[in-house]
């Protein structure tokens, strides 16, 4: 510094620092110790955290990111986290933070649904999300398989996998008034629901998916019916009336039962999720399936009302078959009417079980049979099944005065002869009598007849004083015969002495004998006399 | 030439911080009691760079967690649900609400934050001997120190709803780990202020018109 500088102003002096200390101060403790506090919450929280998932779903209703809950059996967990559209729009993609240790809940065949109030029929489930707002359900798969990418199901299923039992898939071409959880009936006992039911892609018939629990799956076998227990099955047939029902419930919202028809041969329990046939009613289901169903048509002159397709064709009342359709036909040349219908057979249905052979050798056979059956005068007829409701069938019967004919096998389908209906028939009778009858000339007759009553009656007087007289000789008749009876007594003396007479006329007989042999052997003697006795 | 300003050190002298008497300090010590209200006295507060920063350092680390766990876990009938101060700020964010969302807001997560960042900022720029915009920083510090209390009314809410709200079993509000942290950046904040010693803010300056002079 130079010296000339006054000293003014003061040099600043160095300033008083501590230094005492080159360590670092014990404060820094609050952020280690803060950091670590930090670290350990984070690691606790990472720890504790399960697995995230997603989910989609088709829509998004009720769901709410943050809020809604994963549930299983009403314990949360897991929370919805995030909500998105899938990048097509179509979908919901929602996002899920799970408890941890839920990995063993999220394999391969998992199955998400979103619980919903849900108001059937047959049940009423979820209500309690009403007030909670809806959550998600689940069902832990079986499999080892882990996934984290789940498919939602459109609907909450009606049974979940801790249920033990069996699923059966059934065809029918009419829902009937089925629905999800709609009751599956055995002996009139709930055993099960319908779970599910679809279109078939080619429309034509739905499959309905049904659950049957345990221990009532173990009865149904691979010849046991199902049937629609739909509410009141009141069928009017040519057989009557009936009214059938399975329970209150099922009047209400419908239903399926099953049974095992009593003849058919014990078999093991169906495998799950056999295919079986829902039949209308229980009478359809009952009936055997037809096996080889033949189409033959029957050409009617008379009216076919009552007939409705569906109607029996009946051999001597077994059914054997049934009426498919009914139409009319006109014959250009003659203008006559005559209506053709066309009924199917089903040999089975008579108890006849067609197996071996080949395909010509049963047609060979069938047609051998009928046409013998013809030769014989089987006819079919239409009959009223019900004089009440009018209902007609088709039988097959023996007409031993029926027309012959023959069978043309060669037109398809195949032609068989009718008689007249039984009604037709006797109408037609009791008509050629009452012409009969109307032809007589009975105004005539009656006037003829008048005469003949009058004249008839005059005899009458006539015979009854005849009559009077006669009784009169009949008294006097009687008188004589009296005395006569008297004559004839055995002890009488008139017999007896007709008895002595009677004597006495053999030996005077005798004697003429004698006398004539005399003179047969000596015939002089008559001039000359008897010689004197011989010397 | 600017003119320069005295400070109670330059002369050898300490000033208490709760009377305000200015006196020597006993060799050979730097630190002493002030002999009228016996306020322990120093040139300026001890290590206060360090005490601050360490203190801020731990508020912010603080800060993370205070905010992403839930302060409060309500539960009733239909579920429990943790929400964190933001998810708070949300679910009060409506046509109606959306006053006591802001103050929530501003008191739960701006004001701590700003608390952080601005004491940040006084810290850089005094240790730096940055001897720009001393008057708004000073003035900053003073906001800083007079707002910090306030945030701790999150804290009381939180705990007094926890308290009240135990309406067992329709409904109870837990308060959540988050709280704590809350309470934590709170109280850091407050002490790394009370740590921060605005002088240091003309310290700075005055080295900086030695070094011109």
């Amino acid at each position: 510094m130079p010296d000339y500088e006054p000293p003014l102003p003061p040099v600043p002096e160095s300033r008083a620092v501590s230094q005492a200390r080159t360590r670092p101060s014990v404060v820094w403790l609050i952020p280690i110790v803060a950091a670590l506090a930090g670290v350990w919450v984070a690691v606790t929280r990472i720890l504790s955290e399960g697995p995230t998932i997603t989910i989609v779903f088709q829509s998004a209703d009720g769901l709410e990111a943050g809020k809604t809950k994963i549930k299983y059996n009403g314990v949360d967990i897991g929370t919805v986290t995030a909500i998105r559209l899938s990048d097509d729009h179509e979908h919901v993609i929602t996002t899920a933070q799970m408890a941890p240790k839920t990995q063993d809940f999220l394999v391969e065949d998992t199955k998400f649904w979103v619980v919903r109030p849900r108001i059937s029929g047959a049940n009423v489930t979820g209500l309690g999300t009403l007030i909670s707002g809806a959550y998600i359900g689940l069902e832990i798969g079986s499999s080892k398989q882990p996934k984290r990418d789940f498919v939602a199901l459109e609907t909450e299923p009606i049974v979940t996998g801790q249920v033990p039992g069996r699923f059966f898939i059934l065809k029918t071409a009419d829902l009937g008034s089925l629905d999800t959880g709609t009751p599956v009936y055995f002996r009139r006992l709930q055993v099960g629901q319908v779970t599910s039911y679809k279109l078939d892609k080619d429309g034509k018939l739905l499959t309905v998916q049904v659950f049957v629990r345990a221990p009532y799956d173990q009865y149904v076998n691979p010849e046991t019916r199902f049937w629609h227990a739909s509410g009141v099955d009141v069928s009017l047939t040519a057989s009557g009336l009936q009214v059938r029902t399975q329970s209150m419930l099922s009047i209400l919202i419908g239903g399926i039962a099953f049974e095992t028809p009593a003849t058919a041969p014990l078999e093991p329990p169906a495998e799950a999720n056999t295919v079986f046939t829902l039949f209308s009613d229980r009478t359809t289901a009952f009936e055997p399936a037809a096996q080889h169903p033949q189409t033959y048509v029957l050409i009617f002159k008379d009216s076919v009302r009552g007939l409705v397709p569906g109607a029996p064709v009946e051999f001597r009342g077994i059914p054997i078959g049934e009426v498919s359709d009914i139409r009319a036909q006109v014959d250009l040349k003659t203008f006559r009417f005559s209506v053709p219908v066309t009924i199917e057979l089903d040999p089975r249905r008579l108890g006849v079980n067609v197996v071996g052979g080949a395909a010509g050798d049963l047609e060979a056979l069938r047609r051998r049979l009928i046409d013998s059956l013809i030769s014989h005068g089987v006819r079919a007829q239409l009959r009223t099944g019900n004089l009440l409701t009018g209902a007609v069938y088709v039988a097959f019967d023996v007409f031993p005065n029926a027309p012959p004919a023959t069978v043309d096998w060669s037109q398809q389908p195949v032609r068989l002869p009718t008689v007249p209906g039984q009604l037709e028939a006797t109408e037609e009778t009791v008509e050629n009598i009452i012409e009969k009858v109307n032809k007589m000339p009975l105004q005539q007759i009656g006037e003829n007849l008048n005469n003949s009553i009058a004249n008839l009656n005059l005899t009458l007087i006539s015979a009854r004083n005849t009559l009077s007289s006669a009784t009169e000789t009949f008294v006097s008749a009687r008188n004589a015969l009296t005395t006569a009876n008297g004559i004839v007594q055995p002890d009488s003396a008139q017999l007896q002495r007709l008895d002595q007479t009677l004597d006495e006329l053999t030996r005077a007989a005798r004697s003429v004998r004698v006398l004539s042999d005399y003179l047969e052997q000596h015939p002089e003697a008559l001039l000359r006399g008897k010689p004197g006795k011989p010397k | 030439m600017m003119t320069r300003s005295l400070t109670a050190m330059d002369h050898g002298l300490q000033s208490c911080e709760v009377c305000g008497l200015l006196s020597r300090p006993a060799p050979p010590a730097d630190e002493g009691r002030c002999p009228r209200c016996g306020e322990a006295i120093e040139f300026r507060k001890r290590a206060s760079f360090e005490y601050t920063w360490a203190f801020l350092i731990a508020a912010a680390i603080c800060y993370i967690p205070a905010n992403v766990l839930p302060v409060l876990t309500t539960t009733t009938a239909t579920g429990s649900v943790s929400d964190t101060i933001l998810q708070g700020v949300v679910l009060l964010w409506s046509p109606t609400g959306w006053p006591l969302a802001i103050i929530v807001l501003v008191a739960s997560i701006m004001i701590p934050s700003a608390k952080i960042v601005a004491l940040a900022y006084l810290l850089i720029t005094a240790q730096r001997g940055s001897i720009k915009n001393n008057r708004q920083r000073i003035r900053l510090y003073r906001m800083v120190e007079f707002i910090g209390r306030w945030s701790m009314v999150d804290v009381f809410v939180d705990t007094f709803t926890a308290a009240l709200i135990q309406l067992q079993p329709l409904m109870s509000v837990e308060p959540g780990p988050g709280l704590i942290f809350f309470a934590a950046v709170v109280v850091l904040t407050m002490l790394a202020v009370e740590s921060f010693d605005p002088r240091l803010i003309w310290d700075a300056a005055a080295l900086q018109e030695v070094a011109h002079a």
